[in-house]
């Protein structure tokens, strides 16, 4: 175990995984030279060479589709959006070429590749710049969807990402580059696709919620403790496929549920966990689902417009409150 | 390189008066910017246009007010050039009610749409299309004004510089696109994103009019986009023009001015051509504004940018019904 950021977890996954096979190379903007537009990708251009670490330029439909043609024929690229946002220029290739290649070709051609990057809301980037695309990608069949909470996640589901025979969307966040947390030495560690984790055990009430929002409900569920509400979070971690088992568990222990989720409410994660909740666990359910969301607009500079854009610890809390009626 | 002539426009002392005091505004309150961004006062992404400022100033003197300005994220320049309020673009950096965009957009969002600035656009080459749009409804209008747009050397490589370019030529769009030339897209030198580097060279391709010229000469800024303007008032012909410049500062605030990707000597050498150093030695030499008149002109612009400041302190925060409100218009 070492102790490091969110960062050099991820920065310590691609390089072992490019070590471990030599068909896996690194391509995106300012990767190399720059050394990362967020420093994920620090050292790598120097230890495997510019073979192995491709700058691009600004194109991104271009690169992502020559990445999916790469995978066709035998690699396994790594692909950086500088940040989920600019992954939109690519969504095309990422749905219509990525995601179906496999299924289309009557499973001749499979498409091993990661797309990796920032997403989601940081400091004051406005509108264009602080979307929470996971909601665009795990529609989608054919593509897997990964969103790591913790450094020691970082690594091991970037790894199993890379080790994956499918398109993976591995979206990080700008906000968790310098958390640190334990993380494992060893290079064969890896932590599964579509496993969820319980971040806190409790007995009242399910708390869902991932990266960001992650940490402000256990912040929440340290508060309500105080209260004597004993909250159960719950970190999805991949969100497709997602890990029903688990989740639906903690339901059935707890009876109620509260999904939490820094993007638009309208048709996202809380939708569909909501969802499969009632489907499954209808007759263990005390409260309705709730759901605390963004607000349903897209993300304003002003300062205190931002703040008020994404769910505040207080809001988690008086929903918890509702489902518990406490 | 297409250098510049020997200017055609006449210049008057009135018309040098207005070219470096539009210049010196952009400088300084591109500086204030950086100082109010350090004090915390400016958040998120902000992208300085300091040592650029004779593109903006130059094209924008051969238009219209009713000629339509659309730009990428380091807009400022472009959108004080085309005549927004100093206070209310230095208020939207700062996050307040007053702002041009209210304080929802910031930096990388100025519109104005009372001086016909269609906006700055952070997603390089989105708005590459858009202006072709701008243009066709012109067309569509039957009107005669021009559509300018800005962009990056970083926008080249994008699809949307490609079939923006060819539905222009394609469609004879009343608009000219100046690409700023400043030799990197963040860390990225040119000749590391384009195999073709010099940029005018795609109009030809795509049949559009295409000239390259010295973007730290005001003046041949001017001359060129002028006949560009012309082309496209009396043929509905577009145009590429590639203005070679230089950013003397970081590519954001976040980037020192000389990081991995250029050396510090380079970026001095660069500002030995300070377009506004250049401008004012000029302006001397000719005779058309005399040393005391030039401080003048500092002096007011210096007051004019504290005035923005000030301006932009004292005007308050959105409200937060603000937040949910202009997503759909009712
Ligand atoms: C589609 C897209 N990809 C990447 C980025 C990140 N990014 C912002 S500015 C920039 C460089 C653009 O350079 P250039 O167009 O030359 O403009 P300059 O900054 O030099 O004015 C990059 C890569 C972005 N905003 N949009
Ligand atoms: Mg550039």
């Amino acid at each position: 175990m070492s102790v490091m950021t969110y960062r050099e977890a991820l920065n310590m996954a691609l390089r072992e995984e490019m070590q471990r096979d030599p068909r896996v190379f690194l391509i995106g903007e300012e990767i190399g030279v720059y050394d990362g537009a967020y420093k994920v990708t620090q050292g790598l251009l120097k230890e495997f060479g510019e073979r192995r670490v491709v700058d691009t330029p600004i194109c991104e439909s271009g690169f992502t589709g020559l990445a999916v043609g790469a995978a066709m024929v035998g690699l396994r690229p790594v692909v950086e959006m500088m940040t989920f946002n600019f992954a939109i220029l690519a969504l095309d290739q990422i749905v219509n070429s990525a995601a179906k290649m496999y299924y289309m070709s009557g499973g001749q051609y499979n498409v091993p590749m990661v797309i990796r990057g920032p997403g989601g809301p940081a400091h004051q980037l406005a509108a264009q710049h602080s979307q929470s695309m996971e909601v665009y990608f795990y529609h989608v069949p054919g593509l897997k969807v990964v969103r790591p909470s913790t450094p020691p996640d970082a690594k091991g589901l970037l790894k199993s990402a890379i080790r994956d025979d499918n398109p993976v969307i591995f979206i990080e966040a700008e906000t968790l580059y310098g958390i640190k947390g334990e993380v494992p030495d060893d290079p064969e560690f890896t932590i599964p696709l579509g496993k969820a984790e319980i971040r806190r055990e409790g007995t009242d009430v399910t708390v869902f919620a991932y990266m960001g929002m992650l940490y402000r409900a256990l912040e929440a569920a340290e508060e309500l403790a105080k209260a004597g509400v004993s909250c159960e979070v719950v970190d999805p971690r991949t969100l497709r496929p997602m890990d029903i088992e688990t989740m639906i568990g903690s339901v059935r222990k707890t009876h109620r549920a509260v999904v939490v989720e820094a993007g638009a409410g309208f048709a996202g994660m809380g939708s569909e966990i909501a969802a499969f909740v009632t489907e499954n666990a209808f007759d263990d359910l005390d409260a309705p689902v709730e759901r605390v969301t963004g607000a349903n607009a897209p993300m304003p500079y002003a300062k205190n417009l931002e703040q008020a854009k994404t769910p505040s610890k207080e809001k988690i809390i008086a929903a918890i409150r509702r489902v518990c009626h406490a | 390189m297409v250098q510049a002539k020997t200017p055609t426009t006449k210049l008057d002392a009135e018309l040098a008066r207005r070219l470096l005091s539009q210049m010196v505004l952009i400088r300084r309150f591109e500086e204030k910017a950086a100082e109010m961004y350090a004090l915390g006062k400016i958040g998120g992404f902000l992208h300085l246009y300091i040592g650029e400022e004779a593109v903006a100033v130059g094209a924008t003197s051969v238009l219209r007010p009713d000629d339509y300005v659309i730009s990428a994220y380091r807009a400022h320049g472009h959108c004080l050039a085309k005549g927004a309020d100093p206070r209310r673009v230095m208020a939207e950096l700062f996050g307040r009610r007053d702002g041009l965009s209210k304080g929802k957009g910031g930096s990388m969002h100025l519109f104005d749409k009372s001086r016909n600035f269609l906006g700055g656009h952070a997603i390089v080459g989105a708005h590459l299309p858009l202006a072709a749009g701008a243009a066709f409804a012109v067309k569509y209008q039957g009107g005669d004004q021009v559509v300018l747009c800005y962009f990056g050397d970083g926008a080249v490589p994008q699809g949307e510089f490609h079939e923006s370019k060819n539905l222009a030529a394609h469609w004879k769009l009343p608009v000219i696109y100046v690409c700023e030339n400043n030799r990197y897209a963040m860390g990225t030198a040119i000749h590391r994103a384009l195999a073709q580097t010099e940029i005018w060279r795609y109009a030809e391709t795509y049949g559009l009019a295409g000239e390259a010229v010295d973007g730290m000469d005001v003046l041949a800024v001017r001359e060129v986009v002028g006949r560009a303007v012309e082309r496209c008032r009396r043929e509905q012909a577009p145009s590429l023009i590639e203005a070679r410049t230089y950013r003397f500062r970081g590519h954001s605030m976040r980037d020192p001015s000389a990081a991995i990707y250029r050396t510090k000597e380079e970026v001095e050498r660069e500002k030995q051509r300070d377009p506004i150093g250049l401008f004012r030695e000029r302006c001397l030499k000719d005779g058309r504004l005399t040393e005391v008149e030039i401080k003048t002109i500092e002096k007011e612009i210096n007051d004019l940018v504290d005035e923005a400041v000030a301006f932009a302190d004292a005007s308050p925060e959105p409200p937060l019904e603000w937040l949910t409100a202009d997503v759909y218009r009712e």
